[in-house]
């Protein structure tokens, strides 16, 4: 009987437990979750404070789900030391573990950068887990204001699942507008002026150089003060164990198509491993739930000596603040179709005749198609283009793609 | 397992199975009630491309996609179909971003709709197919 290993209780390691039992039903599973509970749709955090979901909805699996699949789960536990000669894994507890295949699907962390005085401030938070969402509740209150750093998904999200309960936000980033990683500056300012309208304000291209207290000193020169402090500057992929151990790391543990680590036996899967994008052909962390749950899937499926292959990710997003929806995905390269109206927009990006990426903000029925066409890498000129770039649908993609996808099993 | 397929030769494109299918998930027992004057948003949808027509609804993938990507563990597959849970749906549309079918869609009260063979409404097999009248959508097993 194979022994299995799983280092984090996310969703990679929800894609790697599913990946074994779909291969093999009798090995034992071993999970080492540092969070003490359940797992839990990451995401949801900020739909927790906004009420749009509570813990026991938020579950990302049912509550048999560990039973169910014969999963032991060490809650509380954190991996300190991988042994990789001997195959076993070291507890803070001093506990070891052994394993015949390992995954190490333990995410990132948030980065905080050493900002001169940050320890005199009180209220501090960070927003990654329940339980800095449970802190962050607790001092909620619509007398209070909020400074958040760091204009990105995260932050952002933050906003909007606070702004009805509390007094005022303020969200400051260093780069000149919000979702800078994602979106460029029209299909930014659409994102911002929709958060504007709620009353949260911004100052971008600024940052805090100081804090005293419930103050905060800014680049500008501006002057900010807070009685909650929420930092979310940017996350790093959790790479010391499996550096220390030898694997190769970039800003994530260096995997192939499989999944698998430099390290015999080791595989990494989700926000901690770095993959290609295939968009692009670079090599990149893509933090993201979709790839985090397949990532997980397709090391699992391989470690219980099925096979599996990724070669198709890329980095794509749905994120929505106050029903103004913005999908993106790909790459932003090559020729540009533009669509654009009242608080929509609509950007294809093609090159040597493939659909590369897209941005879609307010308008975005269908918007798979276009996924998939990325994904599959669709010759542009074997589907009727003009057609699909303006309406996404399955007629333009010819008949016996109907006929396949439509009158058969997919 | 039994899913809906399409034969486009047959379909005159006369939508008769978006109405059914609004009517269906509508949980009202009166169709003039349930639709007259209202903007229907029905989980199967009629594509209409030169003189072809043909409707499209989930096609309950083998290896679902949108199980996969949901970020809330609310589309799950139960014995072959695939369903929402929508208290869990949060409505982020990730699920709609990579349907390679576009056949998940946003629905009412912040979760999102799909089709789920009408096995979770009073209707118990897919309206759409029942009520069209020339066989351009059959229920079968096909694998
Ligand atoms: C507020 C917020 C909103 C988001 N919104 C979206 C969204 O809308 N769409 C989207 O696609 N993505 C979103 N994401 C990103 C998404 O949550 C991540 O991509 C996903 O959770 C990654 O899953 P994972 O399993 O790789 O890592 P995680 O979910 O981070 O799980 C890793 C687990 O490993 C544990 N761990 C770490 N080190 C150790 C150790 N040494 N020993 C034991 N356990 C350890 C951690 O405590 C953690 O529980 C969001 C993230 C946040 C924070
Ligand atoms: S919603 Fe789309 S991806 Fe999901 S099962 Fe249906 S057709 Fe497949
Ligand atoms: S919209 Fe709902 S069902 Fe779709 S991915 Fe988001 S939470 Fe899941």
């Amino acid at each position: 009987m194979k022994k299995y290993v799983i280092i984090g209780n996310g969703a990679a390691a929800v894609g790697a437990i599913e990946g074994i039992r779909s291969v093999d039903k009798e090995g034992g599973i071993t999970v080492i979750s540092r969070e003490p509970c359940h797992v839990y749709a990451r995401p949801l955090i900020s739909y927790l404070l906004q009420g749009k979901t509570d813990k026991k909805r938020m579950l990302y699996r049912p509550e048999s789900f560990y039973e169910d699949n014969g999963v032991k789960v060490m809650y509380g536990r954190a991996a300190v030391k991988i042994d990789p000669e001997g195959k076993k894994v070291k507890l803070d507890s001093g506990e070891e573990v052994n394993y015949d295949k390992l995954l190490s699907a333990c995410g990132s962390d948030p980065f905080v950068p050493a900002f001169e005085g940050i320890e005199t401030v009180k209220n501090r938070f960070g927003f990654m887990t329940l339980s800095d969402a449970e802190a962050l509740e607790k001092e909620l209150s619509e007398d209070k204001s909020v400074l958040i750093m760091g204009a990105g998904l995260i932050g952002l999200k933050c906003a909007e699942g606070i702004a009805e309960r509390v007094g005022k936000i303020t969200v400051c980033d260093l780069a000149p507008r919000v979702l800078s990683s994602i979106l460029d500056a029209d299909c930014a300012s659409l994102m911002q002026e929709r958060l504007e309208k709620e009353g949260i304000e911004f100052l971008l291209d600024d940052t805090a150089v100081r804090f005293d207290g419930n103050k905060a000193y800014m680049k500008s020169g501006k002057e900010v003060s807070f009685d909650i402090l929420i930092t979310a500057v940017g996350v790093r992929a959790n790479i010391s164990l499996l550096k220390e151990a030898g694997a190769d790391c970039g800003r994530g543990i260096v995997t192939d198509e499989k999944m698998q680590t430099s390290l015999k036996d080791i595989y990494a899967a989700g926000d901690c491993a770095e993959s290609v994008d295939s968009t692009s052909g670079q090599r990149k962390v893509m933090a993201i739930m979709p790839l985090a749950y397949m990532q997980g899937r397709c090391a699992g499926v391989n470690m219980a000596g099925g096979e599996e292959i990724i070669d198709n990710a890329m980095p794509m997003n749905s994120i929505g603040f106050f029903g103004l929806h913005c999908m993106s995905a790909g790459t932003y390269e090559g020729e540009c179709y533009e669509e654009k109206g009242e608080g929509y927009i609509k950007r294809l990006y093609t090159k040597d005749n493939l659909l590369k990426g897209f941005i879609l903000i307010g308008k975005n029925a269908r918007a798979g198609i276009y996924t998939a066409m990325i994904r599959n890498k669709t010759p542009l000129d074997s589907v009727d283009f003009e057609t699909l770039k303006k309406t996404p649908s399955l007629a333009p993609m010819g008949k016996s793609y109907r006929t396949e996808k439509l009158g058969g099993v997919v | 397992m039994k899913r809906v397929y399409v034969n486009e030769k047959w379909c005159l494109g006369c939508r008769l199975c978006e109405y059914n299918c609004a009517y269906a998930n509508s949980g009202d027992t009166d169709m003039v009630r349930a639709l007259r004057g209202k903007k229907i948003n029905p989980n199967i949808v009629v594509e209409e491309y030169g003189d072809i027509n043909f409707a499209v609804s989930c096609r309950h993938c083998a290896d679902p996609i949108c199980v996969k990507s949901c970020i809330s563990g609310a589309l799950s597959k139960e014995d072959g179909m695939i369903k929402v849970d929508h208290d869990k749906c949060v409505g982020c549309l990730t699920c709609v971003l990579v349907c390679p079918y576009g056949c998940i869609k946003e629905g009412e009260h912040g979760a999102v709709s799909k089709c789920e063979l009408c096995l979770e409404n009073s209707c118990g097999e897919p309206a759409c197919v029942k009520g069209c009248p020339n066989r351009a959508i059959v229920f079968e097993d096909r694998g």
